[in-house]
């Protein structure tokens, strides 16, 4: 009995310390693993691409830089230096961490700031609810509430003022030819992959001060956590040899400035007032109403006010109003045909009928409440790929533009689809039908996942062909994802898989157009 | 064995809310435990539940399936005279929990389970005078990580991955009552705690890892039966959430019925 004991004390010993082996507490995050931007081109000529906004990439001056041999830049160097003598563990981390490129790092510190804001408003003790103050972010409920549309277009302002700004630093890049303090000085040390790049002004800086200036207007209450970012991303350059301060704050001002001019759009662009009014909800239903439709109404309790109405009239940047409104689908199927009680009864068999497998793709592509939303998630995708690619910061830039002006507009096309059918959702058309995700608080028809994902991954597509049909698949399983939690109707999806395409069809034309192809 | 679990109200961080788009949420479950005494000092247990949710109000589906394999090992380390009619005992108790199937843990608060392999260590003394007793134990919970359906969350910040860390815990549980061959009646306190983990902020969904803390207060009642039924036990419990932090506020109602196979090594510990 007692080496029975022994033995299952033996057992239990071994079968603790396999177990506590399987506890590390090591979280794989693939952002930690990305390596240092090494770029396989410099793309030179970008100052000659075309710009979003800008009317010429030297609009902004910057003042020719003072020789390497000058006492100032001299003393510049010697910054570097001392910085050099003294790195903490803690600065090497942050080399590390932003060496793997600025566009993708604040492409990220976006991403991480929708997922923070994307919480729908508690209720008032009156059923009524709240809405977020741009004048004062920090009383509840927190300014933005960054729902897909208003993310989409968040990451399409960034992104659009960040090449912009990289347009116009490598128009004076080229002009000043000014080379890294590496190369002037053989004594500082290159912390990052080399390049022959002339560094002034600064693209690191130019990301940076663009990011600042539009994050200002879009999450106003975080202005001191990305100033922290901002300080810390420009003094990694100065700490890796790659820039001296006068590159970092030549660029800095340049990326403000040109980001300045996205802020001024984006203050008249109509998104202040896309929430609408209770006069406009009620219009929406009278409207619908008097097609013979059944009209949409909240799923929520208490009801909420529909998501951003007026979200449909904000001003693109690849389609205007008109386009708008020439690419909206053709009406769903009405409410009162057998085609809608079809596709209700096939909703409400995967909504009975989920697998496992299916719930896997419900949950992967569900990027609802606290996520960073469908845009955000391709923007993972997108970022996935392009560390592969070696782009430039410029091309990185340029690209991150393309997709993310397709998704702001995606949204936009969307939203009008939304709002001129205000179609009901499936749980609203049959009570029996539960939803294996959050059904969100807007009208059916089309799918908003698949407009983002379809347009998302036109563009993809083209930028890299290399891929085949990855990024369509990836979109359809997106699309289908929605008919699988049961929230929407399969014409929702494939309808709005075609129009998600549409629009990324004009970001594909202008890629053919803008100089880096 | 069977457990239902039900809660209206909820702690969302520290602010105690109800929600209209969930109603009351309900959890069943059915279990089947066993226990099996290889000495008269140790004992080896399982328990494996099927778990099954539902919301009364809104529109999210429950989820239902089997839930985690739990394997114990319970040993009587010793046990001392103490006083004229009293004795204390000393025990050590390992267990070890799996999901048996990928059930789904990121769809809370319809989630059966929240998927992690779990090792607890548990010390109780158990002090039994005459026909009363009290028992307290204390307890350690080491969670592995989770593997989620999404490749990115956000806690207190974003994370590119679907690995979620899933903090440890620890708790006490502290029991009184009457305790005979033929019944056992016993108030119990029931505490845990999250060591580590993150509040829901407001209005957001809560999440495998976040604090999840409760103290619950109940009654257990065990009825032994004699001579031509002998072996065959029925037991009840009630317990209430008093406290709690990223929980529901739970009422749990439970019963069971065990059958004792080996007379002849029937021991002392009627605790579960």
């Amino acid at each position: 009995m007692k080496t029975n004991l022994t033995y299952k004390l033996l057992m239990v010993t071994v079968l603790s310390g396999l177990v506590y082996g399987s506890c590390s507490k090591d979280l794989n995050d693939r952002s930690e693993s990305y390596p240092a931007l090494t770029p396989a081109s410099i793309d030179l000529d970008a100052g000659t691409w075309k710009p979003v906004l800008l009317t010429a990439p030297g609009e902004f001056a910057v003042a020719a830089p003072v020789a390497t041999t000058t006492p100032a830049y001299v003393a510049e160097l010697n910054e570097i230096k001392g910085l050099q003598r003294n790195l903490s563990g803690n600065d090497k981390k942050i080399i590390k961490y932003w060496s793997a490129g600025a566009v993708l790092r604040w492409n990220e510190i976006l991403r991480e700031l929708v997922a923070k804001y994307n919480l729908p408003p508690y209720q008032n003790p009156d059923d009524t609810y709240p809405a977020p103050s741009a004048a004062n972010p920090f009383a509840y409920p927190y300014f933005p509430f960054a729902n897909p549309p208003y993310a989409a277009r968040a990451y399409a302002y960034v992104s659009a003022a960040q090449y912009d700004a990289l347009v116009a630093t490598w128009h004076y890049k080229k002009l000043y030819n000014r080379a890294a303090p590496y190369k002037v000085d053989s004594l500082v040390q290159a912390l990052v992959p080399k390049s022959d790049l002339p560094s002034y002004p600064s693209e690191d800086a130019a990301v940076a001060g663009a990011a600042i200036e539009m994050l200002k207007l879009l999450f106003p209450g975080e202005v001191a956590y990305i100033q922290q970012k901002a300080d810390e991303h420009k003094r990694y350059r100065i700490m890796a040899g790659a820039n001296v301060r006068s590159e970092i704050e030549a660029g800095e001002a340049l990326g403000r400035l040109v980001a300045q001019k996205f802020s001024a759009r984006g203050r008249a662009d109509r998104a202040g007032q896309a929430i609408g009014n209770p006069d406009l909800w009620r219009k929406l239903e009278t409207d619908t109403e008097a097609k013979g439709e059944v009209c949409w109404f909240s799923l929520e309790s208490p009801k909420r006010p529909p998501m951003l109405p007026l979200f449909s009239k904000v001003k693109g940047f690849l389609c205007d109003s008109m386009d708008i409104i020439n690419m909206r689908p053709a009406p769903p199927p009405s409410t009162s045909s057998q085609q809608f009680k079809e596709e209700t009864e096939e909703v409400l068999y995967y909504s009975q009928h989920a697998t496992r497998d299916r719930l896997r793709i419900v949950h992967f592509w569900a990027d609802g409440a606290g996520t960073y939303t469908p845009a955000g998630h391709w923007d993972a995708i997108a970022a996935d790929e392009f560390v592969k690619e070696g782009y430039s910061e410029v091309r990185w830039a340029r690209n991150f533009a393309l997709i993310n002006m397709a998704l702001m507009d995606a949204a936009i096309a969307c939203w009008d689809a939304k709002y001129f059918y205000f179609n009901p959702r499936p749980s609203q058309s049959n009570s029996n039908i539960k939803t294996l995700t959050g059904v969100p608080n807007f009208p059916s028809y089309t799918s908003g996942h698949s407009t983002f994902s379809a347009a998302a991954a036109t563009v993809l597509t083209h930028l890299l062909p290399d891929r085949g049909s990855k990024f369509n698949d990836m979109a359809t399983e997106a699309s289908m994802s929605r008919l699988y939690g049961a929230i929407h109707y399969r014409s929702d999806c494939t309808v709005g898989l075609e129009n998600g395409k549409k629009v990324g069809e004009r970001a594909v034309l202008r890629a053919q157009t803008d100089g880096a192809e | 064995m069977y457990s239902h679990n039900s809660w209206k109200n909820y702690w969302e961080g520290t602010y105690k809310r109800d929600n209209e788009n969930l109603g009351t949420v309900n959890t069943q479950m059915m279990g089947i435990m066993g226990n099996y005494g290889i000495t008269s000092k140790l004992n080896v247990l399982f328990n494996l539940p099927y778990v099954q949710t539902k919301a009364t109000n809104g529109t999210l589906k429950g989820l239902k399936g089997v839930q985690d394999l739990g394997l114990s090992v319970k040993y009587k380390i010793h046990t001392f005279p103490l006083g004229k009619k009293g004795k204390l005992a000393a025990f050590a108790i390992g267990n070890f929990s799996f999901p048996l199937t990928n059930y789904v843990a990121d769809f809370l608060p319809m989630s059966i389970g929240l998927h992690s392999k779990n090792l607890t260590f548990r010390g109780m003394l158990d002090y039994q005078l005459s026909k009363f007793f009290i028992t307290a134990s204390g307890y350690y919970t080491l969670r592995s990580n989770i593997k989620i359906d999404r490749n990115s969350y956000y806690d207190t910040e974003m994370h590119l991955t679907n690995e979620v860390d899933m903090p440890n815990m620890a708790g006490f549980n502290a029991r009184a009552g009457y305790r005979s061959r033929t019944w056992i009646a016993e108030a119990v306190l029931d505490n845990m705690n999250t060591l580590g983990g993150f509040d829901i902020r407001k209005n957001d969904m809560p999440f495998p890892s976040n604090k999840m803390n409760a103290t619950m207060t109940g009654v257990n009642f065990k009825y032994s039966f004699a001579k031509a039924l002998r072996g065959l036990e029925l037991t009840a419990g009630a317990k209430y959430t008093v406290a709690g932090r990223n929980v529901g506020q739970a009422t749990i109602v439970n019963g069971g019925v065990f059958y004792l196979m080996d007379f002849s090594k029937k021991h002392a510990t009627y605790e579960n």
